[in-house]
């Protein structure tokens, strides 16, 4: 009886109506050559390589850290050794924050979402025995995105690695973080120049590595639609464009390097469409609105994680199969590399049986199911090009809007972004509660559950890093640090690129919590008004 | 008429994660009460303030960090230093069953884990609130 309302609902997850059937009736506007071309060529609808999967699989890349450094560090050898093809850091809240594992905001928080990194000292450790010319890293911190990198880059050092052959991704998009994920430090304009500063320091030096990360990820998991998901996150790209323009920059020197991060959520068909109008928006506004006539500018490199919130608590074992059916859609979207989430992770960080099923959930796709041996395979469904161009049109909508307003700061300052998410969210949630939308074992077809085995992270994690930090503050050459955090706060004061201080600064040991600090004297902490 | 139930929405600790927050924030006012919400980042001791200041019934608590047992106890005991016992504590979010039962012990009203009905929470926090303070498993 509940399911009796669901059925006759025929919208996506998004709440857009889907018509009974799709047929030449459907697509009189569409134009083959203009909306699609050929995998490979603009506007890349069907694919940034003209072989997709055939030259090469996406790159399986399980996002990953928890605790200490030492013991993510154990994770990264389990992973590679389970023939994962490239790692990804997930950083602890302290860390995401700009704060210290001895500060007095960290306790109770060292470790538990991700690793634990202070000082270059933790990143050293994090890395032991992992080659960095040869693995690819991605890197999942924010507002203080530019000291982590420059802890990377001075491993990377250490090694004797080249930093021209480093080669991997910093998420590095603030904007994203006052528009969903919240974890900002600074305000707005700061943390944009610290973006620009990393975009420019990237093209002069490592021309192998991603300095930012687009990322529609956060804002869908704040409650978004995939259309809301797929114009926030372009008009975010947009905007630093236009700071490195402003910076002096040309658009063929760093756009080649910028890099994307999609959602890839249950509705399988309008993920699948939202990844296709992603390039082909990208491609367009690269071109016509900035001027961008490299081929590389052009193309839209994303990197797709399943949807974590719609993992659910009951019957852990579904979400598998969501996952599942997640990393196809996003395989057939195209991706270039893929997270899939573990079946524990609505509880908690995932042990290591979990995550070895999501990996072989990759392996699977990517191995047996056949879906890898043909690019865009679901090009010309009289479905799927209509909700493409459906979705590209409400895309270039929101980006008028927010032209409109002055940008995409001006949208955020405004709230506009935020309350959009908001409102989604809730009426999500209204659906749910109203059984509208059914989820399998929370709403519907619910049974007992069975309790899975979890990873802890206790208290141990947080007395190991603290006391490693007080080591470590007591060692080294404090004259050195204080110089090198005066020389990055003067730095910071004035308009210069603040990598090159941060990486001595760094190189001197000072702590990531020091460094933040300085950088808080400077442009003040940020506060968004709190609004329902 | 009773007046409108008072609900201070707050989010402890370090983690930015709102959607919860929000969500229930608006499902509280949909349902007729009065909910301030905290914004992010709160210790403790501001939301201890802010529940005095505003004089509410009802503290709710969202945390999906893993914090929630460095947490939630201080708030208890700032409650109880200030004689506040009689505002009931709700906590949402990611909290395994035996850290639930934990927090229960130290006095929290109900813990609500993910997938918990929107209307299951109205419904507790209007009993509880009414005086009945009914312990229910969500």
């Amino acid at each position: 009886m509940d399911m009796a309302v669901a059925e006759k609902q025929h919208t996506t997850i998004s709440g857009v109506p889907v018509e009974p059937l799709y047929g030449p009736e459907q697509l009189r506007d569409f134009v083959a050559s203009r909306e699609l071309g050929v995998p490979g060529e603009f506007p890349y609808t069907r694919g940034i390589h003209e072989t997709m999967y055939r030259g090469r699989l996406w790159t399986m890349r399980q996002f990953s850290g928890f605790a200490t450094p030492e013991e993510t560090n154990r994770r990264y050898h389990y992973l590679l050794q389970q023939g994962q093809t490239g790692l990804s850091v997930a950083f602890d809240l302290p860390t995401l924050m700009g704060y210290d594992a001895d500060h007095s905001l960290a306790e109770g928080e060292v470790g538990k979402c991700g690793a634990s990194i202070s000082s270059l000292e933790d990143m050293e450790i994090l890395f032991r025995g992992i080659p960095l010319g040869d693995v690819t890293v991605s890197m999942t911190i924010n507002s203080p995105a530019a000291v982590l990198w420059a802890m990377y880059l001075a491993v990377a050092e250490q090694q004797g690695v080249d930093w021209k052959a480093v080669s991997g991704t910093l998420q590095n998009d603030i904007l994203k973080e006052y528009i969903a994920q919240k974890e900002y430090i600074f305000p707005p304009r700061p943390s944009m120049r610290l973006v620009t500063d990393t975009i420019e320091f990237g093209t002069r030096h490592t021309p192998r590595f991603n300095p930012i990360s687009i990322s529609g990820y956060h804002i869908r998991e704040a409650g978004s639609t995939a259309v809301q998901e797929l114009a926030f996150t372009l008009r975010d790209g947009m905007e630093y464009v236009e700071w490195a323009l402003e910076r002096g920059m040309q658009v063929d020197e760093f756009a080649p390097r910028l890099s994307f991060f999609f959602n890839a959520h249950n509705d399988f068909f309008e993920e699948i469409a939202k990844y296709r109008a992603a390039r082909k928006l990208w491609a367009y506004a690269m071109r016509d609105r900035f001027g961008a006539t490299e081929e590389r500018s052009l193309k839209l490199r994303f990197h797709s994680q399943t949807a974590g919130c719609s993992l659910t608590w009951q019957q852990p074992y579904n979400n598998v199969v969501r996952t599942a059916i997640q990393a196809l859609a996003a395989v057939l979207g195209g991706t270039q590399s893929l997270h899939t989430n573990s079946l524990d992770e609505a509880y908690a960080l995932p042990s290591e049986q979990a995550v070895t099923i999501a990996l072989r959930t990759q392996q699977i796709l990517g191995y047996e199911s056949g879906v890898a041996n043909t690019p865009d395979p679901l090009g010309g469904s009289y479905f799927v090009e209509r909700l493409t161009l459906d979705m590209e049109q409400a895309a270039a909508d929101y980006f008028r809007r927010i032209d409109e307003m002055g940008g995409m700061i001006a949208a955020i300052e405004k709230g506009f972004p935020q309350s959009e998410i908001a409102n989604a969210s809730y009426q999500y949630q209204r659906a749910v509660e109203a059984k509208e939308k059914l989820v399998v074992g929370v709403n519907a077809f619910q049974s007992e559950d069975q309790p899975i085995e979890l990873l802890q992270i206790d208290r141990t994690a947080e007395e190991c890093q603290v006391k490693k930090l007080a080591a470590l503050r007591a060692r080294r050459d404090n004259g050195r640090v204080r110089k090198a955090l005066d020389a990055l706060r003067r730095a910071a004061e004035g308009t210069e690129n603040t990598m090159p201080f941060i990486l001595d600064a760094v190189r001197a040991y000072a702590t990531l919590g020091e460094i933040c600090d300085a950088f808080r004297q400077v442009f003040g902490s940020y506060q968004e008004t709190a609004h329902i | 008429m009773n007046p409108p139930i008072r609900v201070l929405v707050a989010k402890p600790g370090l983690d930015g994660h709102d959607r919860g927050a929000k969500v229930i924030a608006r499902a509280l006012r949909d349902a007729g009460m009065e909910v301030i919400y905290t914004g992010l980042r709160q210790t403790p001791e501001m939301i201890v303030n802010a529940a005095l200041q505003e004089d509410v019934q009802v503290i709710g608590l969202s945390i999906l960090s893993g914090a929630h047992l460095a947490i939630v106890p201080r708030v208890m005991e700032l409650l109880r230093e200030k004689d506040m016992t009689d505002v009931k504590v709700i906590v949402g979010g990611i909290v395994p069953d035996d850290d639930a039962e934990a927090l229960k012990q130290q006095g929290v009203a109900a813990v609500f884990q993910p997938g918990a009905s929107l209307d299951a929470i109205v419904d507790f926090i209007r009993r509880s609130a009414a005086g009945g303070a009914g312990d229910i498993h969500p």
